[in-house]
Parts: structure tokens; sequence; C-alpha cells
């Protein structure tokens, strides 16, 4: 097992370094000059533009600039955004617990409606159900993300009034914030409704960022289910006259969810590409919609920052993921 | 069961809610992205402003509520010496700075303030100068370092600026927003406490309202400031509820999550005048969507060409396509609320057959080859400028000319623009002090020929000469008379085909009252009530 741990764990290292050239050249890729889009119309003296370029390092060759810039990151230092001239781990860490409470609260949405919808489709395969189950996934998978929000915002919150529109909590509350986690905030608070607030400003967010999970978790856990039923231990199980709840639930569905927990997984990383357009629909502070404003203005400290410490969070959630994997299923961990 | 559980728990929200407005009157404003900070000085972004300039800090002078007009601020009086190179302001008494948890002003205004502000954007051995970042591009580029000479305190509540050569919009310039009044005491306190970047991240101003808590994409909120030296707001708090979203914007308007909003989707607009419970006020922005003729390029060099080429557009077309009527047609490269805007220029009509004849006069019978640049994002003053430039392409072919649109990323296009690469470019500028030689002269001078900010490079003396000399002389009166003719030279000459003046909208509910729209593009709460 710690074998295991090691070799997932060096992996990490090429990976991080692949991350860290990747956005550092991409970025300067892309046409555009954060010094020249900041001046706008009104333009930059030439002087103070060589100024400000020498300032924030532009001047250099780009390989000098690379080196400065993996050294200052191993000291922990992510530099100043361009825009804002605060820190970037700063305005990360105030933004990504908003960030991850959304794409908790949909993972959560994704699973408890996903698995079991899967299940029934696997079980009662070619009824109605199952038709019916795979049609909406499948709807629900090419939804555009933009769209969905906009017409739930309009049904749900305009026109019946059960949600509100955007935002995190009520305006009329107001606490100063200690984890950053809204739920858990408007708890401390004390204020009464508080809590209520927060998790009804959640509910159409998390239902729209977890669509596309759900979507996919329910078709794996389908497919997978079919595959399990027709192994061999199961059709044993069966005729040994176990109850079907027990041979589905207990020898099947344990089997089954291997390839249904990678899957989750490996959706944390498109929650957080969903989390882009969902935070900028529900005007939902985290990281998604700080990074897109980041790429609009070639803001390259806040981006490079913002991009790696998201990669490293993908990162480290896969090989969680990758350890559970070996806890559920020996095979893997005991592999020479 | 779920449902009646959610809806119950929806009314009771709103009954808090109308309680909670009982008590203190709260007016909630969805604007359209974060300030990138609270120092006015350092930043040059609208959102900036709207949180930090207008609703926390006063200036010397201000621009009259809705208006481009100068009226007195902190400074009840001024004078200015004969020779435009003095100014020296007075000051008002009794004008209390905020207080905080962090700090409790023990003086009221003074003209260290005044000092302070000015100086630590001026001069780079200030001890604040180098404060969180250190780059005040406003003040630079509004030319203030070349163009003071001296800041004076001449008693505590006088204070004399001295330049290096007349420039009448100095006046002007001082009620922009870089040129906010803050605290030197405060300033200082922090310093001493070892926290100087406090300053910026925690404002204290003399303005309507004080700022409580900034949470970053989210939410801003104010109170008002009960010593206000007008007289306190009518409204008790000011929310700005953050929504980068112009149909959620929307949505959260109609559903009553906030009372006004900035920026509709102009497809929008016509719903919103529909509804009963809104009200949509609309406003010409003080801006200009042009299209330019670089001058110093044949064919462009022959004022005939860039008359027939005026007179090939249908301009009528564009607003109605492109601006989708939040859009006037403009006539003069000065917006009509301007102060000396000329009424009486005459401007080209749409005429296909005469502008074909002009250019036979010029020697292109059979038309010729140009570029036409178009800006690849979209400005207050040109909402769409790739299809503008499609329908300028299919006109002008008409008269035979072919143009090649060409377009570049956003920060090269201005470079590239600046250095005048183009043949003919569409772009457009938005006022920064109301007053026209911030459009004519930086525009159309000869100086900026030179720079580059001129796009059509076009330097034409009898118009430098007028626009410079009005730069000179502090007489109003004589200074309108001298840009009215400029107008009418300029409008001859054509270096430019003038596109268009955007209208803004400001949707919102009808209990809000007072609002005026500014002319600058700020959202401004002061002055603004709710009716029950």
């Amino acid at each position: 097992m710690i074998r295991f741990l090691v070799t997932k764990i060096a992996l990490l290292i090429p990976t991080f370094v692949g991350v860290t050239l990747l956005t550092f050249a991409m970025i300067r890729l892309i046409p555009g000059d954060p010094i020249l889009l900041l001046a706008g119309e009104r333009g930059i003296d030439p002087d103070r533009y060589a100024e400000l370029r020498t300032q924030y390092g532009f001047d250099k060759p780009l390989l000098i600039q690379y080196g400065n810039y993996i050294v200052d990151v191993l000291q922990g230092d992510l530099g100043r955004s361009i825009v804002t001239k605060k820190p970037v781990l700063t305005e990360f860490l105030t933004l990504f617990p908003a960030t991850i409470e959304l794409s908790l609260c949909a993972m959560i949405f994704a699973v408890l409606v996903g698995l079991p919808v899967g299940i029934i489709a696997g079980v009662r395969r070619g009824t109605i159900w199952d038709h019916s189950v795979m049609g909406v996934s499948l709807t629900g998978y090419s939804m555009p993300i933009f769209w969905w929000g906009l017409l739930l915002i309009i049904l749900f919150s305009v026109n019946l009034g059960w949600t509100p529109v955007s935002g995190r909590i009520s305006l009329l509350y107001y606490f100063d914030s200690v984890t950053g986690f809204m739920l858990i905030d408007s708890l401390l608070s004390g204020q009464e409704g508080a809590f209520r607030s927060a998790v009804s400003h959640l509910i159409l967010p998390s239902i729209v960022l977890g669509t596309i999970p759900l979507a996919v978790i329910a078709r794996m856990t389908r497919s997978s289910m079919l595959e399990v039923l027709n192994e061999d231990y199961v059709r044993t199980a069966r005729a040994k006259g176990l109850p079907p709840v027990r041979v589905i639930g207990l020898h099947a569905l344990r089997n089954a969810l291997i390839p249904v927990v990678t899957v989750i997984g490996l959706q944390v990383g498109v929650l957080l590409a969903g989390a882009i357009l969902t935070e900028t629909i529900f005007s939902w502070p985290g990281i998604g919609k700080w990074l897109i404003e980041s790429v609009h203005r070639r803001d390259y400290p806040a981006l490079q920052g913002g991009i790696l410490l998201v990669a490293i969070v993908v990162m480290l959630v896969n090989l969680s993921v990758d350890l559970l994997y070996g806890l559920i299923n020996p095979r893997i961990r005991h592999r020479r | 069961m779920k449902r009646r559980l959610l809806g119950a728990a929806v009314i009771s929200t709103l009954a808090l809610g109308m309680a909670f407005s009982a008590e203190a009157k709260t007016l909630v404003y969805c604007s359209e992205g974060s300030p990138e900070g609270f120092n006015p000085q350092l930043f040059t972004a609208g959102t900036t402003f709207d949180a930090s300039s207008v609703p926390v800090y006063d200036r010397l002078v201000e621009f009259v509520r809705g208006g481009t007009e100068i009226e007195p601020g902190l400074a009840e009086s001024w004078e200015i010496s004969d020779d435009g190179l003095t100014y020296t302001f007075h000051l008002r008494d009794g004008v209390k700075f905020h207080s905080t948890e962090n700090f409790t002003p023990t003086r009221e205004l003074n003209a260290d303030d005044v000092i302070f502000s000015f100086e630590r954007q001026w001069k780079e051995d200030h001890p604040y100068h180098d404060v969180s970042g250190g780059s005040y591009e406003y003040f630079a580029s509004m030319g203030m370092p070349d163009l003071i000479k001296a800041i004076e305190k001449v008693d505590d509540h006088t204070v004399r600026f001295m330049l290096n050569a007349p420039n009448a919009p100095f006046l002007a310039d001082m009620a922009m927003d870089f040129a906010s009044i803050m605290s030197a005491e405060y300033a200082e306190a922090m310093m001493d406490a070892g926290t100087p970047e406090q300053v910026d991240l925690q404002p204290i101003g003399t303005g309507p309202f004080q700022l409580v808590a900034y949470q970053k994409d989210a939410v801003i909120r104010y109170r008002a400031n009960p010593d206000y030296w007008q007289g306190k707001a009518a409204i008790d708090d000011l929310v700005f509820a953050i929504t980068p979203d112009a149909s959620v914007r929307y949505a959260k308007l109609r559903a009553g999550e906030c009372h006004v909003m900035p920026y509709p989707n102009p497809a929008d607009v016509e719903a919103m005048k529909d509804n009963p419970n809104l009200t949509v006020m609309e406003q010409e922005g003080l801006n200009v969507g042009y299209l330019a003729f670089n001058t110093e390029k044949e064919p462009f060099t022959d004022k005939r060409v860039r008359q027939a080429l005026n007179m090939a557009i249908n301009r009528d077309a564009i607003i109605e396509a492109v601006y989708q009527g939040a859009g006037t047609k403009a006539k003069n490269p000065i917006p009509p609320t301007m102060w000396s805007y000329n009424e009486d220029v005459e401007d080209y009509p749409y005429d296909p057959e005469r502008a074909k004849q002009l250019l036979a006069e010029a020697g292109y019978a059979d038309g010729f080859q140009t570029d036409l640049w178009a800006m690849p994002v979209q400005r207050p003053y040109n909402p769409n400028a790739e299809r503008m430039a499609e329908m300028v392409q299919a006109d002008w072919r008409e008269v035979g000319v072919n143009a090649e649109i060409v377009t570049y990323e956003w920060g090269e296009y201005l470079e590239r623009s600046v250095n005048g690469e183009h043949q003919t470019v569409l772009l457009g500028w938005t006022g920064d002090n109301g007053d026209p030689d911030n459009f004519l002269y930086v525009l159309l001078g000869c100086d900026a020929a030179q720079d580059g900010a001129n796009r059509a490079r076009w330097c034409h003396e009898p118009f430098d000469d007028l626009i410079v000399q009005a730069r000179q002389i502090s007489d109003q009166d004589k200074r309108a008379e001298l840009y009215e003719e400029a107008q009418i030279i300029f409008k001859e000459e054509a270096p430019w085909v003038t596109v268009a003046h955007s209208v803004v909208f400001m949707p919102m509910r009808k209990e809000v009252t007072g609002y005026k729209v500014s002319p600058f593009g700020k959202h401004d709460f002061y002055g603004v009530d709710l009716q029950e």
C-alpha cells in the first residue's frame, strides 16, 4: 500500500511541471498585453509603458521569466494581480470556499439522484423506466449550462418566486465570514433564517452545475450494473435463493460501483470547468468568475496562480480517488 | 409537501425583508462587476469609481448631478489668476471625515488633506507614492505631472495650485475621480501603525456614504454618513449586489432583489418599459463612436474622398441595426450634452450619387481598395463594431470602394492604430471631465496626431489654432465660441465619419425616486430615495 502511495505521489511532480509550463506558455501565446488593455482607449505614455513592463518583469526573456516564476512558486509566492494589485493567493483563498461549497452540493445532488436512477435503469432494463432515464440524461448531458441556468431562474425565481435569483445569501443577513462556507457561517452567525436563506440560494446553482455529472453518473451506473448483473456470481447468488434486494444491493452494487467512483473523481475537473459558467450566471463569488475575468484582462499572475492552484486541487482529488479505488478493489493495491 | 415548505420559506423571507426596510431604508444596486480596489487614484475602471470616489469621497469641485457643469465641492469658492497659471481654492469649514473601528479623526478637513491627496500621486519621493503598487495612470494620462508646478498651503483653508502652462480644463480635471480628497491624518496614523495600504483597502473620505464591508465578487455594503456636509442621504444603507450578467440583473430587478441596475441588454429595454413595476431612465452618454480616415495615407489625404465616404454611409441603418435604438446619430465629434456643442453644423446627407461624383472629381471614378479596422470588443460607444464594419463595407461597395475588414486583439488593435498602421479605423471615446478640450484636443489636435491618439493623424492648422487657444483662456463663453467654430472646420474637413453617441439606459424599480443619470456613466445614490 505504501509503495502504491509513493508511486502515485511521485507521479504528481511531472504533472506539476507540465501545468506550470503550459499555463505560463499558453497565456503568453494569446495575443494581448495586460498593460495596454488596462490603459484602453486612453493610451499610455511609451516611457511609462516601459517602466511598467520592467516592474512586472515582462522585459526579460521568457525563459528567465519562467525561471523566476517557478522559484517564486516554490517559495509559496504566486505574485500579485496586475489588476487589483493584491496577492494572488489571498484572492484565491477568499474565493475558493464558495466554489468548493457549490461543487460539493452539486456533486451530492448528482450522486444522490444519479446513482439510484442509474440502478433502476440497469435493473429494469428495456422498460419505460430505462428509456426515460436514458433519454432525460442524454438531454441533461447536452444542455448548455448558460441556457439551462437562465431557464431555471426565469421559471423558479422570477415567475414562481420560489428561489432567489442569484447570490449566496439574502442581503438582509450580514455577518463576518469565518470559514468562507456560507452554510457553516450562516449557522455560526446564529441569525434566524440565515441558514435557510443560504440553502435556498444553493438550490438552483447546484442543480445547474450538477446536471452534467448527474447524467454521466446515471449512465455509468446503468451500464456497470448491467455488466455485473450478467456475472456468474450474481447468477449463483440468485440461484441460492437470496432475495433480489440483497443480490442487487450487496453483491452487484458493490462491484458495479468501482468504475462509478472513478467517474465521480473525474467529474471534479468537469465541475470546476462548469463552475466558470454557473458562477457567472448566479453571481456566485467563486474562482470560476475570477479566472474568466483574468483571461479577459490578461492578468498573467492571477491566471497562472489560479490555474496552478486549481490543477493542484484536481490532482489531489484524483489521487484520493486512486487511493479510494485501491481500498474498494484489493486487486489494484496488490498488483505487482 | 416540499413545495409548500419552500413556499413558506420564501414568504417568511419576504416578510422579514419588509420589516427590515421599515426600520432602515436600504437601496440595493445590482452592479456589473467588482471594483479593482477602493482608491480611485490607483485605478481607472468605472466599477472602481462607482464603489469608491462616488460614494466615499468628495473633490474640491464637483460635476452637477446628472450634468457636466462644475459646482463647488469641498472648495466653496476659487479664483483663477488672469494669466491662467494660478488656481486658489478656499476650503469649506466643518467638513468631517468618516470614523471607523480603526480610526477616529481628530480634526476636520484642511489644506493638508488636499496636499496629501495630490502629492502622493505627483511626487515620487512622497512616503505614500509606492504604497499599493504606486501607479497613478489617470493622474498621468491627464497630463498632471507635467502641468502642475507647485501646490502650496496658503493657510489651513486655502490651497494654491501653480501650473506650468495655462490650461482651462484644469478646473474640470479637479472634479475627476483621481482628484478625490483623502485624509492625511488617517494616512499618517496607518503609516505609523505599519499598515499604510489600509488607506486603500478601508477608505476614509468625506463623502455621503461610508464603506462597511466588501466581499469580492459578491457584495459591497455602505452606511449613510450621518455628518455629511450636504446633509445625510435619504437612504440609510446602500448595498451593491455584484451581478455580472445582464440577463440575471434584469431577473433580479423583476424579482425585487435589487432596485437599480446598469447596462441592460438593448433587446430587453422594450420589455422593461412595458413592465408596470419598472421605470427606464435614459440619457445620451458622454461619448462618440467614429470612423477615422488616416489622413497621412492616399487617397485619404484628399478631403473630397473623405467627404464622399461620409456621404456613402447610411448611418440611420447602422443606428438601427447596431445600436438597436440605444444610440443617436452624431454630427459633431462632441456629444450634444456637452457645452459648446454646435447645433448649426450641417451634417453630410446619405447620398451615394453625390459620393460617386466627388470620388470621380478626386480621380477615383473606378473606386479603390482600402482596409477597414473593426474593434474586437464591445464598447459603450459601439456595441458591435464587426456588424458596423460589414454595413460600412456594403455601403462603400455601392460607390465602388472595396474595403477589407481587419481586426486584432484589443490591446494590439489600440497599439497598431496609435502607430497609424490603418487606412480607416473604427473607434470611439468616452469623456473624462466633460470639457470639449477632452475630445477636440485629445482626439483631433496636432499634438495628438503626433503621439497617435488622433487616429486620423489629422493636423489641420486653422482647427488646431482654435482649440489650442481655447485651452489657454478661462472665460467659458469665449472658449465656447472657439469650439463652435472648430466644429464647423472639422465637419468641412471630414477627418472622421461621426457615427453615433450611445444612449445609456438605467432601469429601476418604480419606488426609486430622485435618481439622475450621469453623463459620465457613474452611478450616484446620494439624493436618491425609496418611496414606501
